[in-house]
């Protein structure tokens, strides 16, 4: 069984949710990027994404924009990031999130397989919809890799039917239209639209885009079965680092904030409010 | 590259039924026999139902998009089966733009090269001064029949951010520009005109601060406004449907041109030249002489100030196949994926990648892509203005440079045809800049 679904499996049976950090791989280097994933993965975190730098990103806003600009202005490469995602032990296990356009430029096949090789559990390609995706999936299955769908707010039923029939790992919703980045409130139709997902599908889902603080984990816990911090998170890096934080003091405000939102999304069984 | 050519289903539209859509006559409402018309040739029928032109174009875009381009396909597909459409868009580009435009030898020029004879689509003479109005007044139209308000766009030069602005200003629609902070600077005529028309100019500061980083920046924007807003893309890039939407109502030009050709030398010109950054106003002169192979077609890109990567913006000549802004096509990038940064004199070519059917096109070697650079194109600009009393825009300079080159290897029997695409008032003050000198 892919170690994405084993994850979930573990996590249903004991009625958890999961939190899953996003960090950008090589802000502002690859050892704090191996740093942290260990760190989060110690304090229980299971499951990390790690962004890829890309320089055209467009599902992005200007937070993780910024930070891939930092990353490949420091000359990131692609193997660079595979070969720090190989070293991890007893880590938060990586999930990458990666332009197609990286992946094209390899070769899928030999993207894939080097990318399984370094220890990823699964893919997510944010500018891949499915209709472009076959080639990808088959060869993710091949390697024991998830290949994860995204479900937007503008995606209709008939799509969302379509696309949860390939979908494998977890299905990856995005809780607002636009790019990635903090958003003061989430949709109040929410629920309602993950209500309707969990009608079409059995697979594991997570929401994120927007997601801030606990306040919004606790509020999205009783409808999700994970919530990915990304922005928010990058944020507080940089603001740590503009601070002048060590990298001790980096990875401890990291693990506390996880902390705090991974009690928070375990606390709340029950649907509240959305603010 | 091996390419199977076959023919798509075109959005149910037969390739008969696409080549009677644009052809326009003196006349207005003339249209054209079909006796006079290409014959549906294979390598006309791209793209297929998915957006691809062989290997090439698709669709690479998040998921929050799809549902907007499945929206623009379908209304695109009943826009161009509704014969009122049709003589909207014609009656506009007859009235308002100025259509069709003429066809004009340029004798002192030719003289001057010795050799073949060189003559000029004036797309300079449209209305807003380029050929991105064609484009703009069909996508506005689109626009309003998908009940939306707001438009968004990007700009290099700022032609097309004119064209949008105008297009907007002629149908009452709330218009955003997004354009790199570098091209502000350098195309500034072009961005009073667009605010004057109303719209709101966004500079772009990240990355290159150019074509691409605006490109970047606008589908950032219809990524959260998607409901309400409609992108005009300027060129035939980006995802499935727009490079071919783009490329139909740009066609408009090279069926114009076949035409007149027709009347005016009973023949058809021997080779055809255009400059390429996008691609629109070569897709839109090139397309229907695709199948018309005793026709020549030559693509002309910026070859900058050299060959090494970041001095150039010749995509076609220097660059691969991937993935960037939606498609997949030539790119120009590192071998690790990541997109280069370009060079080139000229605002609208200074872009990386290049539309999706230039890709093809280069693939089957139906077209021969070449590269001028920052000083040809300058050379060039110099002799327009003064044996012909035009002022080229510096993209459309490059064609012209090309041109001169080719009219001396020919014989003077032989005629070139090359698109004027733009005109260089917007370009003046860059190139006194450029020169060291003062107004």
């Amino acid at each position: 069984m892919p170690l994405i679904d084993e994850e979930f499996r573990k996590l249903r049976a004991d009625g958890r949710k999961l939190l899953i950090p996003f960090f950008v791989a090589g802000d502002p280097d690859l050892d704090t990027t191996v740093a942290l994933l260990t760190a989060v993965g110690r304090a229980g975190i299971r499951l990390a994404e790690i962004g890829f730098p890309y320089s055209d990103p467009i599902a992005d806003g200007p937070t993780i924009q910024a930070a891939y600009t930092r990353a490949l202005q420091c000359g990131l490469r692609v193997r660079d990031v595979l070969a720090a995602a190989a070293s991890l032990h007893d880590a938060a296990s990586p999930v990458g999130m990666v332009s197609y356009a990286l992946v094209y430029r390899h070769g899928i096949d030999e993207w894939v397989g080097q990318a399984a090789d370094a220890g990823l559990v699964g893919l997510i390609v944010p500018d891949l919809p499915s209709e472009e995706a076959a080639t990808l999936d088959a060869r993710c299955r091949q390697c024991g890799l998830s290949l994860v769908q995204l479900i937007a707010p503008t995606t209709s039923p008939d799509r969302a039917r379509r696309i949860l029939e390939h979908a494998s790992g977890f299905v990856y919703y995005v809780s607002v239209a636009g790019v990635t980045g903090e958003r003061t409130a989430l949709p109040p139709e929410l629920p309602e639209r993950l209500a309707a997902l969990r009608e079409w599908t059995d697979l594991p889902i997570c929401v994120g885009f927007g997601v801030r603080d606990t306040a919004h984990a606790r509020a999205l816990a009783p409808h999700v079965d994970g919530v990915i911090i990304g922005s928010a998170l990058v944020k507080r890096m940089e603001l740590a680092r503009q601070r002048g934080s060590t990298l001790d003091q980096l990875v401890c405000e990291v693990v506390d904030f996880c902390c705090g939102l991974q009690a928070a999304l375990n606390e709340s069984s029950y649907p509240s409010k959305f603010s | 590259m091996t390419i199977d050519i076959g023919c798509g289903d075109n959005l149910g539209v037969s390739p008969n039924e696409m080549f009677s859509f644009v052809p326009y006559g003196p006349q207005r409402n003339w249209i054209m026999p079909r006796t006079l018309l290409p014959e549906p040739a294979k390598e006309s029928c791209w793209p297929d139902t998915s957006g691809r032109f062989g290997p090439f174009g698709g669709r690479y875009v998040p998921e929050t998009l799809m549902a907007a381009l499945e929206q623009l396909q379908q209304e695109y597909s009943a826009a161009i089966a509704d014969r009122a459409f049709e003589q909207q868009l014609r009656q506009l580009w007859g009235d308002f733009v100025g259509r069709p435009s003429p066809l004009y030898f340029a004798q002192r020029l030719t003289e001057h090269c010795g050799g073949a004879e060189i003559w000029f689509k004036r797309e300079d003479l449209n209305h807003t001064g380029s050929h991105k109005i064609n484009n703009t007044l069909g996508q506005a139209l689109l626009t309003l029949r998908m009940g939306k308000r707001r438009v968004i766009a990007e700009t290099g030069a700022g032609q097309h951010g004119v064209a949008t602005a105008t297009a907007c200003g002629h149908f009452g629609l709330e218009c955003v520009v997004y354009m790199g902070a570098e091209d502000i600077r350098r195309q500034q005529p072009n961005v009073r005109a667009m605010k004057l028309l109303g719209a709101e100019v966004r500079a772009v500061e990240s990355g290159s601060r150019t074509l691409r980083d605006a490109i970047n920046e606008a589908l950032r924007d219809w990524m959260s406004s998607v409901e309400s807003t409609h992108y005009i893309i300027g060129s035939v890039v980006g995802p499935h449907p727009f490079p071919r939407i783009v490329r139909d109502f740009q066609s408009v030009i090279g069926h114009e041109a076949i035409e007149q050709s027709l009347q005016r030398w009973g023949n058809l010109p021997d080779a055809v030249l255009a400059c390429v950054g996008g691609g629109s106003n070569a897709a839109g002169m090139f397309y229907p002489f695709v199948a018309r192979t005793d026709v020549e077609l030559i693509g002309v890109e910026a070859g900058g100030a050299g060959d090494q990567r970041g001095l150039h913006a010749a995509t076609l000549s220097h660059g691969q196949p991937g993935v960037l802004h939606g498609s997949l096509s030539y790119v120009l990038q590192d071998d690790d994926g990541q997109t280069s940064n370009v060079h080139s004199i000229s605002a609208g070519l200074d872009y990386p990648g290049v539309g999706p059917e230039h890709s093809l096109w280069k693939s089957i070697g139906r077209v021969r892509y070449l590269a001028a650079g920052d000083n040809d194109a300058l050379a060039a600009f110099d002799l327009m203005a003064r044996l012909e009393g035009i002022l080229p825009a510096l993209e459309t300079s490059h064609a012209i440079a090309a041109a001169c080159h080719e009219a001396r290897q020919r014989p003077s029997h032989q005629r070139l045809l090359v698109v004027l695409s733009g005109r260089g008032e917007k370009d003046a003050a860059e190139i006194v800049r450029l020169r060291g000198g003062e107004d």
